[in-house]
């Protein structure tokens, strides 16, 4: 007696009840959809996050201001204004700081744009000319900003595509003067277009010289009276770098802010790769959350299946009496009715994959907030659910098949 | 296979059967012995409740008894594993119940495979219908149980006792539910059985139905009471046939 007779005799017995066995299916397939859905938009949503971070330069080191302490509690990091231009310009020593490619200090704000009858509001970016190739910061009219501006603390701009669509639609913004925060700024060039899924909303900033930024937009001051920045993007030369250059912008920083030895830093040092890990690992951690979720409803779907089964075998007493009494043995019975529990949920494997595949090229369609969810549904997803819905069917499979296969065969005769 | 020779296939020895329902205890077989040669063709009789079902499904290995001793073809059933009574019941039995129990989702043809489909038997399709073809129902194989009238089902139900060529064929009843003349079909089967050299060992309360066989077992209240020949032995005839 063979597999494909038992799974014959299995596809047979189910469509004799095809409700009673669709209903039972159902179980399975929304567990293994759901499982499939979340994994799929989960890995999506990783991918994006890596291709997202990775997308803002390489090799990059986040320098921030460390936490302020107020009345004993602890601030967020970067809530110390500890972080000064001059503290920037020491990073790009090369003789202290051989792994450093490049330092570009940022300040950002929000402020009103306003051009002729039209104003909106954009994210103000103070940045200097290095920010350009550190950050990969595209200008596709009029050129980035220079030395020159940020020492003079020229009230220049660069806009980002969404503002100038909005503030000039039908002329060229070069050369124009519009209004932030009532103060006239001379545009010089127009960034190019990133699309919805960028990072950040670079379409919707306002790049302005940083000493521009510090001074005339928004003034803010370290407790010994510099300027201070918020984030210094520091570019090690080289990925084999980045600790090397991690260590040396720590040891200069240090230094500066003559921080004792044994004493705590008072900033802060994130590399790219430490920023992907932990979004990552937010990710992760939602994505097991919902999949656990959806793996109770296949707990529940499993169930099902058993308790199906076990009706099942209550309902063909009188046929396993008969099998047996023409010679079929334990094992015989045992295994027609582990393969019909397989059978039904290894179809509702089937069925789930094609749901949650459904779903979550669903899902991707869907924009929230100008950010489409993706999704990537990969083979091995696919080869687990199916697997895990085979792994099911045996497990909840074995109590009512023994049962069946334990019965008397007279016992069983007489039943009606 | 040759006819009746004096080698014994049934060995019954203070054979006891005792049902345990709920605390109570009921004896329905309390010692019975006789022996059935080879080829032998015996009718079982007896009043309701005396104990011949009992008797068929031990000797059918469908039960196993509480006392005494059975041996088929020298075997002794009481040393066999539930495995061992599967593979004689699939072999060496074939069992024919008075209520047909044909399975009612597969066809008759399905029905007659069914004992192969155990024994992983080859040419299962062509020796099934050579079965039917054996009972007159080569035709109805593709029916299904609730298609055929108890007749017909009867002998597709035979036609699965028959496909594994077994020594020995057991029928409790086989003709219960039929009457005179479709009973009568049913008996020259098992007479054609019998010149074959096939054991046939039927239960039924009709002495009509008896007359068709060698020798009459008497039961009542779960003992031996009689055992005699059949003195005017009826050869059936079915519907014109030999
Ligand atoms: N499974 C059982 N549990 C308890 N008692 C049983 C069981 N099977 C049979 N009996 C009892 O054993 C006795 C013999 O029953 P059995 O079925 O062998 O009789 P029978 O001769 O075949 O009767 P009939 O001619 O009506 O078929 C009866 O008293 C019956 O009630
Ligand atoms: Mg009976």
């Amino acid at each position: 007696m063979n597999l494909w007779t038992n799974v014959g005799l299995a596809l047979k017995a189910l469509n004799s009840n095809k409700t009673r066995s669709f209903l039972t299916l159902l179980g399975i397939v929304i567990g293994i959809g759901a499982v499939i859905a979340v994994m799929s938009i989960g890995k999506g949503a990783q991918a994006a996050i890596t291709s997202q971070i990775e997308g803002i330069g390489t090799n990059l080191i986040f320098v921030r201001a460390g936490q302020a302490v107020q009345a004993g509690v602890r601030q967020e990091v970067g809530s110390a204004a500890t972080l000064t231009l001059d503290d920037a310009s020491a990073l790009a020593d090369f003789q202290l700081a051989p792994a450093v490619l490049a330092v570009a200090p940022e300040s950002q704000g929000f402020g009103q744009v306003a051009f002729g009858g039209t104003n909106t509001r954009a994210r103000l970016l103070g940045v200097t000319p290095a920010y350009e190739g550190v950050r990969g910061y595209t200008v596709v009219e009029g050129e980035f900003i220079v030395d020159q501006q940020v020492q003079g603390r020229s009230l220049v701009a660069v806009l980002g595509a969404n503002i100038a669509q909005t503030l000039f639609p039908e002329m060229n913004p070069i050369g124009q003067s519009l209004r932030i925060n009532q103060r006239p700024f001379r545009v010089v060039g127009v960034l190019k277009r990133l699309g919805g899924t960028g990072f950040g909303t670079q379409d919707d900033t306002v790049v302005v010289p940083i000493t521009t930024m510090l001074s005339r937009l928004q003034v803010s001051r370290t407790s010994q009276g510099a300027r201070n920045v918020q984030l210094v993007n520091v570019q090690a030369s080289d990925a084999d770098l980045l600790t090397a250059a991690k260590e040396q912008v720590s040891a200069i920083l240090r230094e500066r802010h003559r921080i004792a030895p044994g004493a705590e830093d008072d900033f802060n040092l994130t590399t790219q790769d430490d920023l992907v890990a932990a979004r990552t690992q937010v990710a992760n951690t939602l994505t097991i959350f919902l999949g656990a979720i959806a793996a109770v409803s296949l707990l529940v779907g499993g169930i099902g299946i058993m308790n199906i089964m076990l009706v099942s075998v209550a309902e063909r007493t009188r046929e396993i009496g008969i099998r047996k009494a023409v010679g079929a043995r334990r094992r015989h019975i045992l295994s027609q009715f582990l393969v019909e529990a397989v059978v039904l949920s290894a179809l509702g494997g089937c069925l789930g994959v094609a749901l949650g595949w459904g779903l979550a090229r669903g899902v991707s369609h869907i924009t929230l907030s100008g950010q489409r969810l993706p999704s990537v549904v990969s083979p091995d997803i696919v080869f687990l659910a199916v697997g895990v819905s085979l792994a099911i069917g045996l497990f909840f499979g074995i109590y009512p098949a023994s049962r069946a296969s334990r019965l008397d065969p007279i016992e069983a005769l007489r039943r009606e | 296979m040759e006819a009746a020779d004096a080698e014994t296939m049934i060995e019954v020895k203070d054979l006891r059967k005792v049902y345990k329902m709920e605390g109570i205890e009921v004896e329905a077989l309390k010692g019975v012995s006789f022996t059935i040669a080879d080829g032998e063709m015996v009718a079982i009789m007896g009043p309701s409740g005396s104990g011949k079902s009992t008797l068929m499904n031990l000797l059918g290995c469908l039960d196993r008894p509480s006392a005494g001793t059975y041996t088929i073809d020298n075997q002794d059933v009481a040393r066999l594993s539930e495995d061992q009574l599967a593979a004689i019941r699939n072999q060496k039995i074939g069992f024919v119940f008075q209520s047909y129990n044909l399975l009612s989702r597969t066809s008759a043809l399905e029905n007659v495979e069914l004992p192969l489909v155990y024994c992983g038997g080859n040419d299962r399709t062509k020796r099934a219908l050579e079965a039917l073809d054996r009972v007159g129902l080569r035709e109805r194989a593709k029916h299904h149980p609730n298609q055929l009238s108890g007749g017909e089902q009867q002998r597709v139900a035979i036609a699965r006792a028959l496909i594994n060529r077994p020594s020995l064929i057991l029928a409790d009843e086989p003709t219960g539910n039929l009457d005179t003349k479709t009973s009568e079909e049913v008996m020259a089967l098992f007479q054609g059985l019998g010149r074959e050299g096939i054991t046939v060992v039927l239960v039924t309360h009709e002495a009509d139905i008896a007359a068709f066989t060698q020798r009459v077992l008497l039961i009542r209240d779960g003992e031996l009471v009689g055992d005699r020949l059949v003195t005017e032995r009826r050869q059936a005839v079915s519907g014109g046939g030999p």
